[in-house]
């Protein structure tokens, strides 16, 4: 076999591999937005329809109608924006304190995070909710948002990033007399703003998809998220699939739209990365 | 005296900036910690009241360990997770492989290539569930349907005990590759082109060069994903609970899931607890194996 053959060997077999990977992450998509605009009998339907025959936007009004949904995305957008500001506002402090004004302990709290970081979130669970029913916060917005003030890998990520700052910055100030607040949100956070652009985008990511904490903490109907809103539909209307397909895509929209928004803003693309929904 | 003083100062002003950190640590992580252990130890079943006493009131020592080791239930776990993991990382490793390649090749289409595969990562796992559970449904999913125009007869997935597990991998693989992909990705981009211009006046081709000169340079890369595959596997939960409910007949249960059920469902926090402390063990280890496999990763690489 000469070196042309096997280029071409290796071209044809890469191009099938690409076709066949585009062909297996479409059509489970494809067969999610096909299903919503079906009727309840072309569900059914045999052979199956890849193209609805008669389609009908009866699954969306029925999602709304079925189940609070309009609240449950509501309650999705608060309690994630809510998570993603309290996350970046308490990680940053600690990081700032950590990184920049490395008081005498810093190095052993720093330790005790970058540990804390290998226990799983299932250790922490049946505690948490012994925790949250001590103080009355079961069924609660502040039962799903509160955690979000302790997340290691975000001081992690921001330690690691206000490291890099030179002092030069830091010094310059102090001499101009500022505290160390102003220093802290004039000087140091305005320079961390790639890293906290990320940290937002994979918090958001991490808070939107949640579901074992909230499913755990959150019972009441109106405070539901999505996620437990399109559980609870599965569980009572586990065969009406047109119905749990419109309410999936309806979910997964809003991501997708911030995903492709970040994608662009930051021209050498985000590296989303140590957070699986 | 002067650095003494300099020193509690820097304390004094840290304080504020670490203070929300701090105690969300102490309540979110080190008391659920020491909760979780010592509730480990107790028959409590989370009906009632948790107090003070109820530690030393329900306290039953090691019972709860060794119920759990005795007994087929851990095991069947285990051998699940290990069924869900020999399936899985080939699949996924493949998979992902290829993602990466294709994103490599930077050409034109790339770009909506990294959004697509990206969009399996960004659906939350209940979305993920419903569509695969719908995919997969034997008679009226479409992998079925495709199955059916070669002529075969596609299995019941996700209500035959041996054809279960396989339905939650193919949903799994679908909704990480793409993760991965990019991961893998980060990783080829890392890798010095001067090796490349070396193998090609050596004349290696393509093929060549992917196993003997991208492959070596890209193992710490791939050990990480081995690794995080690994923890995310013995982690699995929501694809299980949302395709399977652990059915048919016990067949998908896994460790998270019992930790679960046999806390919220069947009220034996004490024992889920205790379980929840031997999947901390596992992953523990893995974590482990992870920091010492880079450092001799680093090492080899210099």
């Amino acid at each position: 076999m000469n070196h042309k053959t096997r280029k071409l060997i290796y071209n044809i077999l890469f191009y099938m591999g690409s076709a066949l990977l585009v062909v297996v992450v479409t059509i489970p998509l494809y067969w999610m937005i096909s299903t919503s605009f079906k009727s309840k009998g072309a569900l059914m339907a045999l052979p199956i329809q890849w193209i609805p025959k008669n389609p009908t936007f009866n699954s969306y009004k029925k999602v709304f109608s079925l189940f609070p949904f309009a609240r449950a995305i509501a309650n999705s957008a608060f309690i994630t924006v809510m998570y993603v500001v309290i996350t970046v506002l308490s990680a940053s402090m600690a990081a700032f304190a950590i990184a920049k004004i490395r008081f005498k302990g810093a190095g052993v709290i720093f330790a005790m995070y970058l540990a804390s970081m290998m226990i799983p979130v299932q250790i922490t669970l049946i505690p948490m909710f012994i925790i949250m029913n001590k103080f009355s916060l079961i069924n609660t917005y502040t039962s799903v948002i509160s955690p979000a003030v302790f997340k290691a890998f975000a001081v992690f990520l921001l330690v690691q990033n206000m490291r890099a700052l030179p002092d030069d910055y830091l010094e310059a100030a102090k001499i101009d007399g500022a505290g160390m607040f102003k220093i802290y949100k004039d000087v140091i956070m305005p320079m961390m703003i790639p890293t906290v652009a990320t940290l937002s985008i994979t918090t958001f990511m991490e808070a939107w998809n949640d579901y074992l904490w909230p499913l755990v903490m959150l019972s009441d109907k109106n405070k539901m998220t999505l996620t437990l809103a399109l559980n609870t539909l599965n569980g009572q209307y586990d065969t009406e699939y047109n119905v749990l397909m419109a309410g999936s895509l309806i979910s997964m929209i809003p991501i997708i739209i911030i995903y492709i928004i970040a994608q662009t803003q930051m021209k050498q693309g985000i590296t989303v990365g140590g957070v699986k929904g | 005296m002067t650095n003494m003083s300099k020193e509690k100062k820097r304390i004094i002003q840290a304080i504020p900036f670490m203070l929300p950190s701090i105690i969300g640590m102490v309540v979110f992580s080190f008391l659920p910690i020491i909760m979780a252990t010592a509730l480990s130890m107790t028959d409590w079943s989370g009906l009632e009241k948790f107090t003070i006493h109820t530690i030393p009131e329900h306290f039953i020592g090691l019972e709860n360990y060794a119920h759990l080791l005795t007994h087929q239930e851990f095991w069947n776990t285990l051998l699940h997770v290990i069924y869900y993991i020999v399936l899985y990382i080939p699949l996924g490793f493949v998979f992902s492989m290829i993602i990466a390649l294709i994103l490599n090749t930077e050409k034109k289409f790339t770009g909506v290539m990294r959004v697509l595969f990206y969009i399996p990562v960004l659906t939350s796992w209940v979305a993920a569930s419903l569509i695969w559970k719908w995919v997969l449904s034997s008679q009226y999913g479409v992998i079925n349907s495709i199955i059916g125009i070669f002529g075969m007869k596609g299995p019941d997935w996700l209500t035959n005990k041996y054809w279960a597990m396989p339905g939650i991998v193919l949903a799994s693989v679908w909704k990480d590759m793409g993760y991965y992909g990019l991961y893998i990705f980060g990783g080829l981009r890392g890798i010095d082109p001067t090796y490349y211009e070396a193998a090609k006046v050596d004349g290696a081709g393509k093929f060549r060069t992917l196993i003997s000169v991208t492959m070596p340079l890209l193992s710490p890369t791939l050990f990480y994903c081995l690794i995080m595959s690994l923890i995310n596997a013995f982690q699995l939960f929501p694809q299980v609970l949302i395709m399977t409910e652990g059915g048919p007949n016990g067949a998908t249960q896994v460790m998270v899931e019992r930790i679960y059920t046999y806390a919220f469902s069947y009220f034996k926090m004490g024992y889920a607890a205790s379980y929840s402390w031997l999947l901390f063990l596992i992953i523990l280890i893995l974590t482990l194996a992870q920091l010492k496999g880079q450092k001799a990763w680093v090492h080899y690489e210099s």
